[in-house]
């Protein structure tokens, strides 16, 4: 499955953006806030089939 | 070979043996900025002193990347074709992860253009070409080298500048102060004036080297080289761009723990070098390890103290937006200070470039800034966040334009800006021309060196343009009584459509278009670029 782009032009404020979301948080903190993100992300998405791809090829681009 | 440092003369000014009269404009500063501010300005018969504290071109090639947009102003100011000639062009980046290329941008993919999307050409050049440009005006620009600024007040209509020479000190006198004194201005220091933003911690390493063997390989046309945690330099990144005379720049991230006094010697740096050119020979030509800024001034406007280029703004080197933004500021003020000064207009057109160039400084901040932190994260969930999508660039497109090394220069609109007469048609209000080849009664020649220079009236379509003293007239495609040219290939027909009609400000941005030829109309466009609404 190819993820294409999306996110066009606001590439790179949403990219700052989410860095600044993390901004001031430890290690932790920001491990909570990403998955709080995860699974918003899915309810906004909220297709099951769809979220499955999704699962599955964000775990095949894992490389350890 | 190394670049010739000839010093420029100098001659006693007038001033240490009497009172010179007061001068319309005094330039603080002979860098590209301050020189090429001078033939703008004496272009358009307004004459102008050069004050400069050194009397050398800029030593090491500095900024060396220029954009489309700098080029087309360069050709209005009659250097464009030599610097092309001279500099090396490019137009494709590719950005590498380890070994693998990850993500290539082509910034020019189309023909019809006289200028490519980028030259690089060291800044020594730029600054050698346009003070022997400056020599073409002996009545209008003063070039005073070994002057330096030592103070100045403003006195609500005038400047007064007190400097200091090799034979003693004297005084001038200016309607206006343009600072062009660079990002360590010490007019802004004097002024007391706040420089806000960001500072980077990371220690970049610059080095220019000379070699016969092209560190892009097998890769002819030279481009812009780009890499995430390199195999020769693990863990940081690298940048690499080709100069004339087969110089290259090589930059290297050292990370923000490091010595600047210890990196900064060929000890340190001549392994670096090894380690990405293997044991090809080379020469050290100049090198220079820096910590960036990103900052500007809240005005570049103060009463008849204006600042221009890196005095007003600094912002990171990756997208060429340093000495691109600055050329682009002088484009912007050159022709308001021109009619302020003849009378045309009133000094509150001045203001628009206060606002015109404060957007286009803080679009070029934004942009450098979101790139260097891309390059240099600063917390483990930043640099989690940065190596996942370099590996998801690798199969998955979103990814590859979320990768930032640098969004090169483009020219920010001016669209909200009240000059312009809000509108719609192919290019817009706000935005430079866009240049197209074209056929004169030369032969081929190029629309972008027919339309800057002063308000003119363009177009494609069958419009015959009135005659509007003050506005030149240009038609495409037309035979008419003003100048008319045809288009090769239909680039011109393709880029502005055959309806509209055009009005361009002396800085070649669109200011107004028009679907019928009412000069009414045109002349209340054009009045309102020259600030009669402000």
């Amino acid at each position: 499955m190819i993820l294409d782009d999306k996110l066009g032009r606001d590439a790179d404020a949403f990219y700052n953006a989410l860095m600044d979301a993390h901004e001031g948080l430890d290690e932790t903190e920001s491990h909570a806030l990403n998955a709080r993100l995860v699974l918003i992300f899915a309810n906004e998405i909220g297709d099951l089939d769809r979220l499955k791809t999704l699962l599955t090829t964000a775990r095949q681009n894992t490389t350890s | 070979m190394a670049y010739d440092y000839a010093p420029f003369p100098y001659t006693p000014p007038p001033g240490l043996t009497q009172p010179e009269p007061r001068h319309r404009v005094v330039i603080v500063g002979a860098g590209p900025i301050g020189l090429a501010m001078a033939i703008d300005l004496a272009q358009q018969g307004i004459a102008s002193v050069v004050l400069d504290d050194n009397n050398v071109v800029s030593v090491g090639s500095r900024a060396i990347c220029w954009a489309k947009r700098t080029l087309e102003i360069f050709d209005r100011l009659g250097v464009g074709e030599r610097m092309l000639a001279k500099g090396v062009t490019w137009k494709v980046g590719r950005n590498f992860h380890h070994n693998e290329q990850v993500y290539a941008f082509d910034l020019l993919p189309e023909p019809g253009h006289k200028y490519p999307a980028f030259i690089n050409l060291q800044q020594y050049y730029v600054e050698q070409y346009l003070a022997e440009r400056a020599q073409d005006f002996p009545d209008l620009i003063d070039l005073r080298f070994l002057n330096k600024v030592t103070d100045h007040a403003d006195h609500g209509d005038h400047v007064t500048l007190d400097i200091t020479t090799p034979d003693g000190n004297y005084t001038l006198e200016a309607d206006y102060y343009l600072a062009c004194d660079g990002a360590g201005s010490a007019t802004r220091t004097r002024m007391d004036l706040p420089f806000k933003g960001q500072t980077f911690e990371e220690h970049f390493l610059i080095v220019d080297v000379e070699m016969e063997t092209s560190p892009f390989g097998n890769h002819d046309t030279p481009e812009r080289w780009f890499w995430f945690n390199p195999p020769f330099h693990n863990g940081q990144s690298a940048l690499l761009h080709k100069q004339p005379d087969n110089i290259y720049r090589i930059d290297l991230q050292l990370g923000p723990d490091t010595d600047p006094q210890i990196e900064a010697t060929e000890a340190k740096v001549i392994p670096r070098i090894k380690a990405i050119v293997g044991d090809t020979p080379f020469r050290l030509d100049w090198m220079s390890v820096y910590k960036f800024r990103c900052a500007k001034l809240d005005r570049f406007v103060h009463n008849r103290v204006i600042f221009v280029g890196d005095s007003a703004h600094v912002v990171s080197p990756f997208g060429a937006r340093g000495g691109n933004g600055g050329i682009q500021d002088l484009d912007n003020l050159g022709w308001k200070l021109a009619a302020v000064l003849q009378g045309k207009a009133a000094q509150s057109l001045l203001e628009t470039y206060n606002t015109e160039r404060v957007h286009g400084s803080a679009e070029n901040i934004l942009n450098s800034s979101r790139a260097t932190n891309f390059m240099t994260p600063k917390s483990p969930i930043e640099a989690l966040f940065r190596d996942q999508v370099l590996d998801l660039a690798a199969d998955h497109p979103f990814a590859r334009k979320l990768i930032n090394s640098g969004r090169l220069s483009q020219p920010c609109t001016l669209a909200e800006s009240p000059l312009q007469t809000p509108g719609d048609a192919p290019v817009p209000p706000g935005t430079p021309l866009l240049d197209a080849p074209i056929l004169d009664a030369q032969g081929p020649a190029w629309l972008l060196s027919k339309a800057q220079g002063s308000f003119t009236l363009l177009t494609a379509g069958p419009a015959y343009l009135p005659d509007i003293a003050g506005i030149a007239r240009i038609g495409i495609n037309q035979s008419n009584d003003y100048p008319c040219y045809r288009s090769e290939d239909g680039h011109v027909e393709t880029r502005y459509g055959t309806v509209k009609i055009y009005l361009l400000r002396p800085d070649g941005h669109v200011c107004a278009v028009f679907d019928t030829p009412d000069p009414t109309a045109i002349i209340a466009a054009r009045d309102r670029a020259l600030g009669a609404t402000l």
